[in-house]
């Protein structure tokens, strides 16, 4: 009985082990501004975890329709180029506010849509 | 313009209202004030960037908003929520390809500018954030298409294709190493491109391998990528609001996901692998093997037994939504409930095309929400239910995944209505479901089959109750 303790203990172990000398060596090589940032991804995706698991399954539909609204945040990649003085880098932000803007709009609008069809 | 610290603290309101957007999804009375709480989070991170990043063409870049904004309500408004795993696809995509974009704006803008491990970071954060944009953009594309009917739901399985993927695998990596190589050098671009197109390749190929029936699990899945694809891109530009955003998105279709290949009991990477049934047995057996008799039933005869039951169980699969039998369905349940019976709905994970659709095709069909259950509430509720009714559903209700180890559904969790009393089916005809595997429920002792469209004989039942 100890012995199949130990197989199935192995396995998580020796995966922890393996990631955590895969972050001590990120740690060695990465400049202190991206493991700051790295901090932030960690902690955001724990949050991540717990907020999605509680969301009940009669609502994943309105769950992926505002997940997909709120990833349209990279507009802000755009926006910081519309500005630029090179005609082909602010087309292209542009052209790319403009296809975020849809999804924005239109992820938002048919996540109230559903949400509102829901009654006792 | 406002300052970078007034930018960043706007930022921060977006990350909190975000998350509680997401938390208001626990039920159905905070939801609405969740997604609120969204579009709040989002105007003040759009705001705070014009005012304070933006310097020039402040009106060409109102016009593509508006446009665009005003497209995206038109969808919005317009869509049947039947075609909403088209829609959430289609949506990805654009995702995704805002994330190649902005990838390739950045890396040509000269006015940002890294030196060595600084340099090789940054590069990497590029290289990533347009290859995952890459594949969800095409990913989503054939997704699409093939929820929309207009690309055949068949896996196209060509030969070779795990060494293709490999190839394109090694490909991109190789790519990645020569873009980092030359962009120390001020150039770069032509491996960039290079790699957009292997991307966009894999992720054509990646979901043309997959199943019609596997396409809840791609849906969920591509609505991760396209959140690790926001995440890296935030990684680029060194934005915390996109990284956070990022994850939460990426963790949502992570999640779902897994939830997805929990209830069919396949594992992902089989899923994504491609193909189906490509686990328990290939060939469905039990064709030709004779397996009894069914007993066929009339409307007249389930309104009866409808009418004499107390406990009523509704278990709806896709095909009711294809019939758009759905408004007949709660037409049903409420003279039903108003003669004082129990009526409830027993939702399977995957019933449908997406997670989650069959609650809102029924929240559509103005079904009372607490009425309808997920399968794992009610699945113990069966010997105590009188009357089941399947509707448009097969694969979900068939036994031999809890007895058959070589079937193609072997280990799924299904809805065990047989252990109630009666069981009605509803089906056009015999034809075998998805999974091509025959279904010994039909040929229960206490399952009866209601041949004929979904909405026809429903409304009989409704006309003779």
């Amino acid at each position: 009985m100890a012995k199949e303790e130990k197989r199935s203990i192995r396995g998580p172990i020796i995966g922890m082990v393996v990631a955590g000398a895969a972050l001590l060596g990120l740690g060695a090589v990465a400049p202190p501004s991206f493991m700051a940032h790295f901090t932030v991804f960690v902690l955001a995706c724990f949050v991540g975890y717990m907020v999605i698991w509680n969301v009940t399954a009669a609502l994943h539909t309105p769950l992926m329709s505002v997940t997909n609204a709120i990833s349209s945040i990279i507009i802000i990649g755009a926006l910081l180029q519309v500005s630029s003085t090179n005609p082909v880098i602010m087309w292209i932000a542009l052209a790319t506010a403009l296809i975020t803007s849809i999804n924005i709009a239109g992820g938002f609008a048919v996540t109230r849509r559903m949400l509102e069809m829901f009654r006792k | 313009m406002i300052g970078a610290g007034v930018v960043t603290a706007s930022y921060i309101a977006a990350t909190i209202l975000f998350i509680l957007a997401l938390g208001g999804l626990s039920n159905q009375e905070t939801a609405r004030r969740g997604n609120w709480y969204g579009i709040t989070g989002m105007a003040i991170a759009l705001v705070a960037t014009v005012l304070g990043v933006v310097t020039a063409n402040y009106v060409m870049l109102l016009v593509a908003l508006l446009i665009g904004g005003s497209i995206g309500l038109l969808l919005a408004r317009r869509v049947q929520m039947t075609q909403m795993p088209e829609l959430v696809a289609i949506l990805h995509s654009l995702v995704g390809l805002a994330a190649v974009a902005v990838g390739f704006a950045n890396f040509m803008d000269p006015s940002v500018h890294f030196e060595g491990v600084e340099l090789t970071i940054h590069d990497i954060e590029t290289y990533l954030g347009v290859l995952i944009g890459a594949v969800t953009f095409s990913g989503s594309v054939i997704a699409f298409g093939k929820l929309s009917g207009r690309i055949t739901g068949s896996p196209m399985l060509l030969p070779a294709r795990h060494w293709m993927n490999l190839l394109l695998l090694i490909g991109a990596i190789w790519f990645g190493r020569e873009f980092v190589l030359q962009s120390a050098a001020g150039g770069g671009v032509e491996p960039l491109i290079i790699m957009t197109v292997i991307a966009l390749l894999f992720g054509i190929h990646m979901v043309m391998a997959i199943g019609g029936a596997d396409m809840p699990v791609v849906v969920s899945m591509l609505n991760s990528y396209s959140g690790w694809a926001a995440s890296a891109t935030g990684f680029m530009l060194n934005n915390d609001l996109l990284i956070v955003t990022g994850a939460l998105v990426g963790s949502s279709g992570a999640i779902l996901s897994y939830i997805m290949c929990r209830a069919m009991n396949r594992r992902f990477l089989a899923v994504i692998a491609g193909g189906f049934g490509t686990g328990g047995g290939a060939v469905a057996k039990g064709g030709g093997e004779d397996q009894g008799e069914v007993v066929p039933i009339e409307p007249l005869e389930t309104a009866e037994l409808l009418s004499n039951a107390k406990e009523i169980m509704i278990i709806p699969g896709y095909g009711m939504a294809v019939a758009q039998a759905q408004h007949t369905v709660f037409e049903i349940t409420r003279v039903l409930r108003e003669k004082g019976k129990n009526v409830r709905f027993g939702i399977h994970p995957v019933a449908g095309r997406m997670p989650g659709h069959m609650n809102v095709l029924l929240a559509e069909a103005k079904v009372p929400y607490d009425i309808v259950f997920e399968m794992d509430e009610v699945n113990e509720d069966f010997p105590d239910v009188d009357v089941s009714v399947v509707i448009g559903a097969n694969d979900i209700v068939n036994p031999s995944a809890l007895t058959d180890p070589d079937s193609p559904i072997a280990g799924m969790p299904v809805l065990e209505c047989w252990k109630g009393k009666v069981s009605i089916v509803l089906k056009r005809s015999m034809a075998t479901g998805y999974a091509g595997v025959q279904n010994p429920l039909f040929f229960e002792e206490n399952t009866r089959m209601l041949f004929g469209d979904a909405k026809a004989t429903l409304d009989e039942v409704l006309k003779d109750l």
